[in-house]
Order: structure tokens, then C-alpha cells, then sequence
């Protein structure tokens, strides 16, 4: 028979989780496994979040296995090590983003890429190695192999430094990946959310003249005030769109909704980079003559692995680049995910778990 | 009083033309630039027919103006040089491709890349500096500005090195830029006409493993036993599909019909890169998920400047690459361009023009009588 998930594992713990569809979240009893040799046991301070979380916990993908405890932008204090541990000591503030294990030895996982791992276990609903459940960081404790945790930088918050270990690597990796780097080049953003913002502060750090590209007229001051864009092209007004055609050498569209590609893609230069990142639940369209016309191209990208992870978090510490936050509540949560599905936050809610998390 | 098209320049030229969107081409009269200072002017011997030429004789982008002379793959034999002219000399064997002028002085032009020049100047169907039409090489002579032109090594034989010089480049070009031409890496080619035939042979010169990717099960004995291919992959086939999911560090996709791209999508391994040559008219859909699951991407790519054209040649010449052709005579063009239509070529036509385009005296006449 099996074992109901208070049961299967030693330790008790407490979250919150969705049981069905309905996306609802309310509080959910389980359990983690005993702190192995190579594991890490975390005291949860904070969890923010992420727009992957509503779509798993509605299931727009297809693949959630309920009860779901989402969250996969987790810091906290470590308050075990197992023996083999040596990166990590008890009181340390470390991260853990969006993966917990690999399979270590395919060429993906041996070129530091374990989030392209074939094998990769998701930080919440995927199945460890031992076959349970991951739950994620909408809990009061989590236990994780120690290659998957992340040092937090001193001077980073760690509560505006949360999100960062989804939505910060999620636009670093690619800006990396795909070269759009170099200082003085234009960097687009298109959509100025979770990983639109942080985008934003990662391009000016690298020297980026930035744009952003938003549906949203009443987010151009926020974007250039707040936030350090250099411009604002509201993407819905054919006469901004054509005034800055061919100007961008590069393009990160953070826009998880379906919409069109053709006008971003004329918004690149001449072997420019558009890199998509949102994930709709339909395919896009995609015009081909621009492409081959400005030898120009799309390109995805997934997260990023874990040592990239904490090269990204280095520079953002180095860089003082945080996400803006709305601190909120566990039991605020139910509505947050109303708010986040109306893009009605600025932009990233990270819960208070260690103040609010209680039984 | 606007100059007839045999009138306009002072050396007289023949071709023939399309006249209308019908794509039905026919002998014309018309005549050539004198060859300026930096202008090399040759006799053309042969020239390849693209599918472009046939898109362009029935308009099916909206950009053709008529009479059209359609012809970008051209070989021939230097008649004459202007008086800068550095690099070629009368008797010399020379090519010219999809582009005769360029602004020379933009990013793209000082990068070598003259054929994404925003003052790009097509071979066909484009105003020259001068602001007279462009005539392409269905025609017995081209007057070309040195810059534009190609050396042909004398180890290629002309006739088959006539398509390298717009299937060729734009072929090479991407297994270059998008780095898939290093040895042991596996590179998918979709689509085995024109294009994808002279593709596979780049690639396997190159050093890399190939997989034709075709909808046609019956190309499969000429894509291994002919072109030297690795493997055959018929694209209907489920079962084939499946079993080469995640084994390819690139695709050139040639195909210019409407087509999927998720099954392409999916024979990428991670980081994978697709490749679009072909122009298929309208878009295609994206699945993103598989783009962002394997951090693949999808790109586009146009020919190649002019450097990097006569590197292609020369390369070609070293490796002994040449396109697989049927010659045929002018006055088979309307056929020849109604057997494109249905991909009936294996892989490209080219018009014996040095023996068989002759401007016939009767012909000369009717046509000065209608333009005078």
C-alpha cells in the first residue's frame, strides 16, 4: 500500500498545496527524507513567486501531478549538512532554484548543463531518485543534495534576492549563451514582469542600451525611472514600431501569452537575436523571409545549471541587482495568484515563509 | 522620350524574357552598359536555372517587374575589362551570382557581407546605379562590376559550377557561420533539390556526418549511393522520426513549401540549431516548448558576400564538389521551368547558353519593329 506522503518520509513538514486544477492552494501536511550524506536540510525564510508555479498548479501544461506544493525560488538557512558536505556549514544563507537532481553523467550534466539533463528532477513535481514526490518551497523545510544548492552572496537580500534563482538565471543564462553581451549593443526587452524587470537590470549591467517593449504605456515610467531603461516602445502603436525597426542587436521576449513574433523579429538588426522564454500553451507564428532576409534568429532557453546559477548570483551581488518585491503572506497566497494571472504585481511576490508559515 | 530597352545602353545584348506574370519567357532584345572603368565584361557560356528565377517569371512575391531576365547562377568567359579593373584579364573564366552592386560603405558591405546591404542591387529585376533595370544571365553577356564577380578555378568545369554560385554559397554559408561544419558533427539536410543536393556535398566534404531528411522515399538509392549521404530519412515515416529524436547538431532546412517544424525541432540534440535557407511564403509555427526544453533555436540565411563567395568556389575546386545538373538548350526553358514546378530535376538545369542562344536575324526584327 502506499505510504500517504505525511507517512513516507521521517520528517514532518508543513506547506501549502494545490490538489486540483482549480489552482487553489491551502495547507498540506507531508513529509522530507532523513539529511543523507550528501544532503543539505534548509530552514525556509522565503520563496518567491513564479509564474510557472500558477501555471503548474492549474495545470496549463498538462503534466502536474497533485498535490503539487509549487515554489522553486527558495532561501533559507542551513541547519544540517550531511557528512560528505563540505561547500556548507549549519547558520550558512544559501538558495535553491528550480532543480534538486540530474543524472550526473550524461554530457549535459558533465558540461555544468544539468538543467538540459534528460533525467533532470524539478525541484517540485518530478520524482527523486528514490521515486517520491519533490515538493518545492512553499514549505517550512526542504532537503536537498548539496550540488544543488546555491551559497547566497552577503550582501544579497534574501528576500529580493529570491527570485533571482528562477527569473534572474532565466534571462542570464541566455544573455550569456547567446552572446548579448557586448557593452554599447541594444538589448529589447519585451514585457516587463519577473523576468522582464530583472532582464533590465542585467542589461544595463552589461553595458546594454536597453528598451522596453510592453503593451503597457502606463509602465514607461516605472521602466525608465525605476528600473534604468534607457527607452519605451509600446508595442501596440505602429508608428513606435516602425521608428525602431532594424535598431536591436538583440531581443529578450519574457511574454508568456501567445503573441506575434513578426514585429519583434523586424525590430532586429542584421544577425540580430530574439530569445524567447515564455512559455504559451499554443506555437507561435514565425514569418521566415526576415529570418533568412537578416540572417536572424529565435532561439529558447531553460533556466540555467547550477554553476551558472551561482556565477549569476555573484554578479547580481557584485552588481546590487535585486528583484522588486511584493512581500506577502502564506495565506495571502490564493489571492496573489489571482493578482499574478492579471500581471497585477510589481513584480515578483515572495512569500515570508519564515514568518507566516504556520502550522 | 524613354529609351527602349535596346537603346538604352550601347552594347547590344540578347536573352530572354518573361513579359508577364504568366512566366512564359521568350526572346528579347536589349542591350548592356558600356564597361566602365571597374566594369568586367564576359561572354556567357552557361547558366543555372534557380527556383527564385521562377518565382521571380510569375511574380509570386510582388516584386517582379517586366521583361524580366531572370539568371543569378552565370559562368562565362572575360571579353573585356575596364580600365581599373585589377583582379581579371580577357580569356579569364568568372562567375556572378545573386547580387551586382552594394553600397560599399554601410556595416554589412565593410564585413564582406554585401548581400545584406539595405542598397543591395540584385542581378535581376532591381534598378542599377544608374537607375536602369537589371538584366540577369539568360542573356548572352553581363557587364559586372569587378567586386561582384568570381573567379572559376580551371579544375571546375564550368556547367556544373554555374548553380554553386547561388546554391552553392547559400548552402555553404550557414554550415560556416552557424558553426556545423566540424568534423564529426551530425547535420540533417531537408529537402534534396537544388540547394539540399550541393549541401549534402559541402557537409560531407567538411568532415561531417549527414542525414537527408525528404518526404520522398524513392531519393534515398541517389542521396546514399550518389551524393554520399549517411543516412535517409523519410520524413512521413513515424517510426524513422522517432528513432532519430536528439542525434542532430544542425539542420538546413531547403524546403520552401509550408512544412513542420516540431518534427525538425525534435531530431535536434540539445542546443541544436535549425536553419532555414528555403522561403517558405507564409509563417510557420514555432512550438516553443521543445526551443526552451533543449535550448534550440531557429534561423534564417540569405547567400553569402562576395568573399566568402569566391572562398566557397575555391573550396569547392579543392574538393571536387560540383552540382549534378541537366544541360539543356534556350528554347527548352518553358519546359524546363514547368518540370521545376513539380521538382522533376535532378537537381538543377542549366542552359547551355555559349552553343544555343543565338540572336536569330527574323527574331532581331519583329522585335525593333514593336519597340520602335
Amino acid at each position: 500500500m502506499a505510504k500517504s506522503p505525511e507517512e513516507e518520509h521521517p520528517h514532518k513538514v508543513f506547506g501549502w498545496a494545490a490538489t486540483d486544477s482549480s489552482g487553489s492552494l491551502s495547507p498540506f501536511h507531508f513529509s522530507r527524507r532523513e539529511n543523507a550524506d550528501d544532503d543539505v536540510t534548509i530552514k525556509v525564510l522565503y520563496c518567491g513567486v513564479c509564474h510557472s508555479d500558477l501555471h503548474s498548479v492549474k495545470n496549463d501544461w498538462g503534466i502536474t501531478n497533485y498535490p503539487i506544493v509549487p515554489g522553486h525560488e527558495i532561501v533559507g538557512v542551513v541547519t544540517k549538512t550531511g557528512k560528505n558536505v563540505t561547500k556548507f556549514k549549519e547558520g550558512d544563507r544559501v538558495g535553491v532554484g528550480v532543480i534538486v537532481g540530474s543524472c550526473n553523467t550524461c554530457d549535459s550534466c558533465q558540461q555544468d548543463l544539468e538543467n538540459y539533463c534528460p533525467k533532470v528532477i524539478f525541484t517540485y513535481n518530478s520524482h527523486y531518485h528514490d521515486k517520491t514526490k519533490t515538493y518545492g518551497g512553499y514549505s517550512d523545510m526542504i532537503v536537498v543534495d548539496h550540488h544543488y544548492v546555491l551559497r547566497f552572496p552577503d550582501n544579497l537580500p534574501s528576500d529580493s534576492g529570491a527570485p533571482l534563482l528562477c527569473a534572474g538565471i532565466t534571462v542570464y543564462s541566455p544573455m550569456k549563451y547567446y552572446g548579448m553581451t557586448e557593452p554599447g549593443k541594444h538589448l529589447g526587452v519585451a514585457g516587463l514582469g519577473g523576468l522582464g524587470h530583472i532582464a533590465v537590470k542585467i542589461g544595463k549591467a552589461f553595458g546594454l542600451k536597453v528598451t522596453v517593449i510592453s503593451t503597457s504605456p502606463a509602465k514607461e515610467d516605472e521602466a525608465i525611472n525605476r528600473l534604468g531603461a534607457d527607452s519605451f516602445l509600446v508595442s501596440t502603436d505602429p508608428a513606435q514600431l516602425k521608428a525602431a525597426m532594424g535598431t536591436m542587436d538583440y531581443i529578450i521576449d519574457t511574454v508568456s501569452a501567445v503573441h506575434a513574433l513578426a514585429p519583434l523579429i523586424g525590430l532586429l538588426k542584421l544577425n540580430g537575436k530574439l530569445v524567447t522564454l515564455g512559455l504559451p500553451n499554443k506555437p507561435l507564428e514565425l514569418p521566415i523571409f526576415p529570418l533568412v532576409l537578416g540572417r536572424k534568429l529565435v532561439g529558447g532557453s531553460d533556466f540555467g545549471g547550477i554553476k551558472e546559477t551561482q556565477e549569476m548570483l555573484d554578479f547580481c551581488a557584485k552588481h546590487n541587482i535585486t528583484s522588486e518585491i511584493e512581500l506577502i503572506k502564506m495565506d495571502y497566497i490564493n489571492t496573489a495568484m489571482e493578482r499574478l494571472a492579471k500581471a497585477d504585481v510589481r513584480y515578483r511576490f515572495v512569500i515570508d515563509v519564515g514568518n507566516s508559515l504556520t502550522r | 522620350m524613354v529609351m527602349s530597352t535596346e537603346q538604352e545602353h550601347p552594347q547590344k545584348a540578347f536573352g530572354w524574357a518573361a513579359r508577364d506574370s504568366s512566366g512564359v519567357l521568350s526572346p528579347f532584345n536589349f542591350s548592356r552598359r558600356e564597361t566602365g572603368e571597374k566594369d568586367v565584361t564576359f561572354k556567357v557560356l552557361y547558366c543555372g536555372i534557380c527556383h527564385t528565377d521562377l518565382h521571380m517569371v510569375k511574380n509570386d512575391w510582388g516584386l517582379s517587374t517586366y521583361p524580366l531576365v531572370p539568371g543569378h547562377e552565370i559562368v562565362g568567359e572575360v571579353t573585356e575589362v575596364g580600365s581599373n579593373v585589377q583582379k581579371y584579364k580577357v580569356g579569364d573564366m568568372v562567375g556572378v551570382g545573386g547580387m551586382v552592386g552594394a553600397c560599399r560603405s554601410c556595416d554589412s558591405c565593410t564585413d564582406n557581407l554585401e548581400n545584406y546591404c539595405p542598397k543591395l542591387i540584385l542581378t535581376y529585376g532591381a534598378k542599377y546605379s544608374d537607375e536602369t533595370t537589371t538584366y540577369g544571365g539568360y542573356s548572352d553577356i553581363m557587364v559586372v562590376d569587378e567586386h561582384f564577380i568570381v573567379r572559376i578555378p580551371n579544375n571546375l568545369p564550368l556547367d556544373v559550377a554555374a548553380p554553386l554560385l547561388c546554391a552553392g554559397i547559400t548552402t555553404y554559408s550557414p554550415l560556416r557561420y552557424f558553426g556545423l561544419d566540424k568534423p564529426g558533427m551530425h547535420v540533417g539536410v531537408v529537402g534534396l533539390g537544388g540547394l539540399g543536393h550541393v549541401a549534402v556535398k559541402f557537409a560531407k566534404a567538411m568532415g561531417v556526418k549527414v542525414t537527408v531528411i525528404s518526404t520522398s522515399p524513392n531519393k534515398k538509392d541517389e542521396a546514399l549511393n550518389h551524393l554520399g549521404a549517411d543516412s535517409f530519412l523519410v520524413s512521413r515515416d513515424q517510426d524513422q522520426m522517432q528513432a532519430a529524436i536528439g542525434t542532430m547538431d544542425g539542420i538546413i532546412d531547403t524546403v520552401s513549401a509550408q512544412h513542420p517544424l516540431l518534427p525538425l525541432i525534435g531530431l535536434l540534440k540539445s542546443h541544436g540549431k535549425l536553419v532555414m535557407v528555403g522561403l517558405p511564403e507564409k509563417a510557420l509555427e514555432l512550438p516553443v516548448f521543445p526551443l526552451l526544453a533543449g535550448r534550440k533555436m531557429v534561423a534564417g540565411s540569405g547567400g553569402g558576400g562576395m568573399k566568402e563567395t569566391q572562398e566557397m568556389i575555391d573550396f569547392a575546386a579543392q574538393h571536387n564538389i560540383t552540382a549534378d545538373i541537366e544541360v539543356i538548350p534556350i528554347d527548352y526553358l518553358n519546359t524546363a521551368m514547368e518540370r521545376l514546378v513539380k521538382a522533376d530535376v535532378r537537381y538543377r538545369f542549366v542552359i547551355d547558353i555559349g552553343n544555343t542562344l543565338k540572336a536569330s536575324p527574323s527574331r532581331t526584327d519583329i522585335e525593333s519593329d514593336m519597340h520602335s
